[in-house]
């Protein structure tokens, strides 16, 4: 009963957030001078007068600027995103063509970064004088360091051109035909070195985070204690001390969720994987209002919800939370 | 590079492509992977123009004329064309037997719908601003009636410009700019159908098997793999995933690839899209460059060897005039600034503008329209800091936010990239004509530039029909603009195609891309 008030206070102030979101994206998005017009304009080389004041009043860009805020936080409520006017498609449809690559390319960087992350950072945590401890140290700065554009175009360089392994770009072969699976196949094969781009960025965050709550653990009473007890290391490690470091790394983990889109802008650019990402970056190079609002609304939307489930995740597994409400 | 040497070299050109031609029998079959560094609005080149639509437009729709690598037209859906003596009727007589890729066939119709869409709603009104109607005698013949002659008109039946699209498909009475099958369900009457749009993944085109060229064409499949990152695309026809680039820009990148000894790199086949680099005026403005001379000696003291050796790497041509080098009507004798800051600071001098107690004359603000021209407009700051003209550099936000402040003549100069579209009629005059002062639409007169003379000469020009009294004209017109100076002209924009050498007759006519592909090939 108790959780449920708390989710119903938290979707009641999730409302809120996102039309406060709506309402400063589209006005910071109006205070850019040039629109959609001069885009188009660029596009075909050249317009005249009467074809730019036709785009301006057909997307009714001609109108005072409340007139269009109210237009569009009413057709959101209804829910509608509008029409795309770079691509003259619906917002909506646009997103959710583009959802399932950038989810596909996040959740997979993110799983694996997770599970590495937390398995190098314990096992640095039980070395920490060992060299493994330093080349983990170091290799979770240079990852972090790093931008991720310069590691996407070097992994090309290496995997792509000089002993060409992996394909440049995209997501897909459309000159491979086959059954489902081998169409997977060839996707993973796209999907190798744009997950381990991705991947780095997060990997360096939970081996860090990792391996310092673990290090804290492990300097506890209680491990003393059960290391007096004569567990053996492993058990130790893995049952006792494990447990207690991983609040702070889920906790991490829900917030680099809501990074979905931001993170995978650059990745997606560099390797022209058709995700959410490639779309922002198009659409605010092209003033794409109603795309970039959509995109916008959405993330917001994923963050909320990023971090309802990461809360419900915590009441799971740390037993503390839970008796806090 | 002189006349002569240029059309030897054209000469040559042809001679080794007649050569590899008869050394060589195309091969039918295969599948053409081809590079894209955007996504196209859509897919029909009759309301959206640009070089993005234009590559797949060329091949889903056939046009009336094609271009050979000197400016040639060359049959293609129509088999014969001329021009009426008084210059008033165009009458072109189509191919019988050519079809839609739904079956229909093609008629006069079809030529007399398509000119109109164009006319309607394309942003280049030039080109058949002077149609008056068009008549239809039988299927496959339509007369283009004119008001006054008009040259540019051969031009303008290019696939880039005139695409001819079924009236039974986009007539339906929807509005053509977004009808929806603009980019679904195409139904072309070019080489190729399409399969598969994905927006920033790839379009996916497929041999039209009825087309009305007998054993065309060639390639089975072309797939226009869409890569935004210049250095991905580099990389991905080095390591031989991309057959074909076209439309490359980046400096850095194309000397890369010409080390490269699978591909081959070449500039030639930009000459009608005609892109060029320039620093342009803001001549209507209160201060000191609404003075011609002002602007000769800014021109005087920009060494433009520099630009063309150091930043652009001895890769783009010299381009002296607001007419491409490619293109027959450029005239080469004008007036090109070789830099000479003595005569710059001669004509500041005279003009009225004398160096204070610093050293310095005057301040300008300068712009630039595009990231990759910050170069030379810092190149532009260092240089006139030299003659006394204190010059601050505004940084790069984004095209509408550059677009709006240069069209609303907020600006004292600004680096720009122009393209000709083939005929001056189309993308020249549209700098220079007095009547083109548009507040708020980017690439009309922004530079506010006014000579009455220039004017008739524009309009004589549209009109005459005799090449070499044309081509005396727009020498003039060179002349006078070199000597006025709304913009100073630079360079070539630096476009390259790079092609695997498995690519058989790669398109380097003068459209580049926006070519019908019916001829290329792969090689086994």
């Amino acid at each position: 009963m108790h959780i449920l008030i708390t989710i119903l206070q938290r979707l009641a102030y999730a409302a809120l957030l996102l039309i406060a979101v709506l309402v400063l994206n589209f006005s910071m998005m109006n205070l850019a001078p040039g629109d959609v017009a001069d885009t188009i304009a660029a596009s075909m080389g050249g317009a005249d007068a009467e074809l730019m004041a036709h785009i301006r009043s057909e997307y009714g860009l001609d109108q005072p600027f409340l007139v269009q805020l109210v237009a569009y936080i009413g057709r959101v409520l209804s829910f509608d995103l509008g029409f795309s006017y770079f691509y003259n498609t619906p917002v909506t449809d646009l997103i959710f063509e583009r959802l399932p690559a950038t989810l596909l390319l996040v959740v997979t960087a993110q799983i694996l970064a997770l599970v590495i992350g937390v398995l190098l950072g314990v096992f640095s945590a039980r070395h920490p004088n060992g060299i493994a401890n330093y080349f983990v140290t170091f290799f979770a700065l240079f990852g972090y360091a790093a931008p991720v554009f310069w590691t996407g175009i070097l992994l090309l360089i290496a995997f792509s051109l000089k002993i060409p392994l992996f394909p440049v770009a995209g997501m897909s072969d459309v000159t491979v035909e086959g059954n489902f699976f081998v169409e997977a196949l060839d996707v993973a094969h796209h999907m190798v070195l744009p997950v381990i781009t991705l991947g780095s960025i997060f990997l360096a965050l939970y081996s860090r985070l990792s391996r310092a709550s673990m290090l804290e653990v492990l300097g506890s009473d209680y491990v003393r204690t059960a290391k007096a007890k004569g567990l053996t290391p492993r058990e130790v490690t893995l049952k006792h001390a494990l447990k207690n470091a991983l609040p702070p790394v889920v906790t991490l983990a829900g917030l680099q969720f809501s990074a979905v889109i931001s993170g995978a802008v650059l990745v997606e650019t560099v390797f022209s994987w058709p995700g959410l990402g490639q779309l922002a970056l198009t659409s605010i190079l092209a003033r794409d209002t109603p795309t970039i609002l959509g995109i916008l609304f959405f993330s917001a939307l994923v963050v909320i919800i990023g971090n309802l489930l990461t809360d419900l995740v915590m009441r799971l597994i740390d037993p503390r939370v839970r008796g806090r409400a | 590079m002189t006349k002569h040497f240029k059309s030897l070299l054209a000469a040559t050109a042809l001679v080794s492509i007649a050569f590899t031609a008869q050394a060589e029998e195309p091969v039918r079959g295969g599948t053409l992977i081809h590079a894209m560094a955007q996504t196209p609005r859509h897919l029909n080149p009759a309301v959206q123009s640009g070089i993005a639509t234009g590559a797949p437009g060329a091949q889903l729709f056939a046009a009336p004329l094609r271009y050979d690598e000197d400016w040639t037209p060359q049959p293609y859906l129509a088999e014969s064309w001329g021009f009426s003596d008084d210059g008033l009727k165009m009458t072109l007589n189509l191919v019988k037997g050519a079809t839609f890729h739904d079956g229909a066939p093609i008629t006069s119709e079809d030529v007399a719908f398509s000119v109109k869409t164009v006319q309607e709603n394309h942003p280049f009104k030039s080109m058949f601003g002077v149609v008056t109607s068009v008549d239809t005698p039988d299927e496959h013949t339509a007369v283009l009636n004119l008001s006054q002659p008009h040259p540019a008109l051969l031009l303008a039946m290019s696939s880039q410009l005139l695409p001819i699209i079924p009236k039974h498909v986009y007539g339906d009475g929807q509005d053509p700019k977004s009808h929806p099958q603009n980019s679904e369900n195409v139904v072309g009457s070019g080489p190729f159908k399409l399969v598969e749009f994905t927006r920033d993944q790839n379009i996916v085109l497929e041999r039209y098997d009825d087309f009305f060229i007998e054993g065309r064409p060639y390639l089975d499949r072309i797939v226009y793999r869409i890569i935004k990152d210049a250095s991905s695309r580099a990389i991905g026809i080095e390591n031989g995933e991309l057959h074909m680039l076209t439309f490359e820009n980046v400096v850095r990148n194309i000397a890369r690839m010409k080390e490269n000894e699978n591909l081959t790199v070449t500039d030639e086949g930009y000459a009608a899209i005609g892109a060029l680099n320039w620093l342009a005026f803001n001549t209507g403005s209160d201060g000191p460059l609404a003075d011609k001379r002002v602007r000769q000696a800014i021109a005087y003291a920009i060494d433009k060897k520099f630009i063309l050796n150091a930043l652009m790497q001895g890769i783009s041509q010299d381009a002296k005039t607001g007419i491409h080098p490619g293109s027959p009507l450029y005239d080469d004798s004008v007036n090109g600034y070789d830099i000479d800051l003595d005569k710059a600071n001669a004509l500041l001098d005279e003009a009225g503008f004398p160096k204070d107690a610093n050293g310095t004359r005057f301040s300008l603000t300068i712009d630039y329209g595009n990231p990759t021209t910050k170069p030379q407009a810092e190149f532009t700051k260092a240089s006139l800091s030299k003659v006394g003209i204190d010059v601050s550099v505004n940084s790069f936000v984004d095209f509408p936010t550059w677009a709006q402040k240069i069209s609303n003549h907020n600006f004292d100069m600004t680096w720009d990239t122009v393209f000709n579209w083939g005929d001056p009629v189309i993308g020249v005059h549209r700098t220079y004509s007095s009547d083109n002062i548009k507040p708020g639409v980017i690439w009309s007169n922004t530079q506010q530039y006014k000579n009455p003379k220039i004017d008739d000469l524009m309009a004589a020009g549209a009109q005459e029909i005799d090449p070499e009294k044309r081509k005396a004209i727009y020498s003039e017109f060179q002349r006078i603009l070199a000597e006025d100076l709304p913009v100073y002209w630079t360079n070539t924009l630096p476009y390259h195609t790079a092609y695997s050498n498995k690519v058989g007759n790669p398109p380097l006519g003068i459209w580049a891309s926006s070519s019908p592909y019916d001829l290329v090939y792969l090689k086994e």
